[in-house]
């Protein structure tokens, strides 16, 4: 090192004083950037914290139901006053008038019709139907004396829920001061029960919330999945393998593809549902709110997603074990099938699981193809009319009775153990797939 | 090895300096041109590969060796706006023509990749590869002695005779490329490319392949592509200097680093570049 060279350069300690100073400042920027890490981490969980605080605090009185006991006599002169047990005579008989016999039997000091009609208002309307079932079921049953466990009404399961109280006026707990009395009398004579709410989780939707049920959402929500998964995902491999192996790569036809599919991944829901509704149901004459024309068109919607996600995947294959098959003379679709697929596999199944997440949530779409209608019965086909279950959530938040608050959030906790159910069998099968190499 | 020598009229005005012919050549090149859109890698380059013999590939980085050797398996298929042109003849037939099977040609030449790349999957499903997608052997019984002699052949069956249901990528990297080797020579192929096997390994795992590519020599036309002189003076019977996408000079390998007779070619074996 020559003279020159130390008097006009920067001593080592002057150096060091500076690489001193820039420790501190980069030490400091980490710090900042650490923060702003930790806040949004802690932001974003709060949020999660917070729906679920919401949703669950809402919703977890759903799995409870309380139901009354009512002692039927089942009177031959109101079932079958001919003594034919004609079904049909049967099925059309006067339920209603068992049920409010057993209550009045229970209070025989309510009179005239307002009385009557506030005491009966103490069960569902559900319970002249259950009564018909057990009939129909059972005719023997007629002309004898048998106890019956019916469902309480919503305002009834709203009060005994603790969701209002008794001190409430009576517009604000929707039960007159009689009804309550009658309530007190019926719990002290242990004829009012909480029991496991099977019947929401089996049941279609309804007019009275006590008997709505996501049973039939949850059906409609499970086909509609299937026929999109079962659509969209061979079809999205197909496509992510043809236009990564195969595809004359960069023309402009192939330009064109991959550019309208990315558009296509951002385009509203609601387009999608207009498409179906014009394609599928207007010129294909698809039946409408059918699961069929709704999995057609969530598979409209997932493709893109998932065809991105797989090309994605296809792509972080290393060359060099496409190299290796094709210096051994493996075919084109050799090297796919034997070494890319299995390779690429993890990662097109975590595309169609966010595929499949985005289609179990997806409400737009399904309203323009009449999946909106009020269905009471579950679908057993995918030809039947259904809806699904954020459908169900949007259904039941528009209803006015209180009962209902109680079954969107019912509704939203199935459709949250729905997604975590499958994005864990996800992650599971992908797991496998990994170690399967 | 069959009888057969092929070789093609060399042309008048060829720059090369030396002997491009061979005697029995099985591969013959006449005035092959790689480009890479419209960029020129490879020029008019002539050149034979005869049956028993490694053919050391030399030349500075970016001089189109690799580029060349890729013609041979038509590897260069893959890559996006490359051409190759000229003649480039395997047994006197033109294996750029339209006709010619790359399946069927890439079962006849093999290759060895730069970097180690065992398929992942099992030791013997390596090996079993390439015999069970052409169909080589009848049964698994069959299958069980190609790549048992495979391995042996390969040099690996003493190290991984236990472990053959373990994943060939579990092997250390010298032996993963005698896995990839033996899965080469599983499918018993007529001509091995090489494309420098041995950049990825060590001094030990070097000299193991360099011993291991002296007894396929018995076996089958080699043509490797190396960074290192040495080794192509160790392994080669005959060199190819390459520079900027020209074949400067070929000739036995004991007078290419002895007695160069062109300027660049001296210049290199010396080390005053590359």
């Amino acid at each position: 090192m020559s003279d020159l060279e130390l008097t006009t350069g920067p001593t080592t300690a002057q150096t060091r004083a500076k690489v001193q100073a820039s420790i501190k400042r980069r030490y400091r920027a980490e710090m900042r950037f650490r923060a702003y890490g930790l806040f949004a981490t802690m932001l974003g969980v709060l949020f999660v914290f917070l729906l679920f605080f919401s949703v669950f605090s809402k919703g977890w009185s759903i799995f409870g139901q309380h139901y009354v006991k009512l002692d039927v006599f089942y009177d031959a002169a109101v079932l079958d006053p001919s003594g034919t047990r004609n079904p049909d005579t049967l099925r059309s008989a006067d339920y209603q008038a068992l049920v409010r016999a057993s209550l009045r039997a229970g209070f025989p000091t309510v009179e005239g019709r307002r009385e009557l009609r506030e005491l009966t208002g103490l069960v569902s309307s559900g319970a002249s139907m259950q009564l018909q079932r057990a009939v129909m079921q059972n005719p023997t049953l007629i002309g004898t004396r048998d106890d019956q466990w019916v469902l309480a009404s919503s305002q009834v399961d709203w009060l005994l829920k603790g969701r209002t109280t008794r001190n409430a006026s009576e517009d604000e707990r929707r039960l007159s001061d009689a009804q309550v009395t009658w309530l007190d009398a019926l719990q002290a004579d242990q004829c009012i029960e909480r029991r496991f709410n099977k019947q929401f989780f089996t049941a279609g939707d309804s007019r009275d919330p006590e008997l709505a049920g996501v049973g039939g959402a949850l059906a409609g929500s499970l086909l509609t999945l299937l026929v999109t998964l079962l659509l969209s995902f061979p079809i999205g491999a197909a496509a992510a393998i043809y236009l990564e192996e195969f595809a004359p790569p960069e023309t402009r036809v192939t330009d064109l593809i991959e550019v309208n599919i990315n558009n296509l991944a951002a385009v509203p829901s609601i387009v999608f549902g207009l498409l179906g509704l014009s394609i599928f149901i207007g010129f294909f004459g698809m039946p409408r709110s059918a699961t069929l024309v709704g999995g057609l068109v969530l598979t409209l919607l997932t493709l893109p997603t998932i065809i991105i996600a797989s090309r994605a995947a296809i792509k972080a294959v290393p060359p060099s074990i496409r190299e290796a098959a094709l210096g051994m003379g493996a075919s084109k679709i050799q090297c796919v099938v034997h070494h890319v697929l299995p390779l690429a596999m993890p990662g097109m199944l975590t595309g169609a699981i966010i595929g499949m997440a985005r289609a179990l949530g997806e409400t737009a779409p399904l309203l323009m193809i009449g999946m909106v209608a009020f269905i009471v019965d579950v679908p057993q086909g995918i030809m039947d009319p259904a809806t699904v279950l954020p459908v169900q959530v949007f259904l039941w938040a528009d209803s006015p009775e209180r009962g209902f608050i109680e079954r969107t959030s019912g509704a939203i906790i199935v459709l949250l153990l729905f997604l975590v159910i499958m994005n864990a069998s996800a992650v599971i099968l992908r797991n496998r797939f990994e170690k399967r190499w | 090895m069959k009888d057969f020598a092929y070789s093609l009229p060399v042309p008048k005005d060829i720059k090369t300096i030396g002997t491009v012919t061979a005697p029995g050549a099985i591969f013959s090149c006449r005035n092959v041109q790689v480009f890479y859109g419209e960029k020129q890698a490879i020029r008019d380059v002539n050149i034979d590969i005869a049956p028993k013999e490694v053919l050391a590939m030399i030349g500075p980085s970016g001089c189109g060796k690799s580029t060349f050797l890729r013609c041979f398996n038509r590897m260069n298929d893959t890559i996006v706006g490359a051409r190759v042109l000229g003649q480039i003849e395997l047994e006197g037939k033109d294996i750029q023509d339209k006709h010619q099977d790359v399946v069927q040609l890439r079962a006849r030449v093999g290759m060895v990749f730069q970097k180690p790349n065992p398929f992942p999957k099992s030791i013997y499903e390596n090996v079993a590869y390439g015999p069970r997608i052409h169909g080589l052997a009848a049964d698994r019984g069959e299958l069980d002695e190609i790549v048992n002699s495979s391995l042996r052949r390969a040099g690996l069956w003493d190290e991984v005779k236990d472990r053959l249901n373990q994943p060939g990528t579990s092997l250390s990297g010298g032996q993963q490329q005698r896995l990839c080797i033996a899965r080469t020579i599983a499918v018993n192929p007529e001509v091995i490319l090489m494309d420098e096997p041995c950049s990825a390994l060590d001094p030990i795992a070097t000299a193991k392949i360099e011993d291991l590519i002296d007894e396929l020599r018995e076996s089958y036309a080699i043509c490797i592509v190396t960074h290192s002189m040495q080794q192509a003076a160790r392994v080669s019977q005959r060199t190819a200097y390459f520079h900027l996408g020209d074949l400067i000079e070929v000739g036995e390998t004991t007078k290419i680093f002895t007695n160069p007779r062109a300027k660049l070619t001296e210049d290199y074996i010396t080390g005053r570049f590359g």
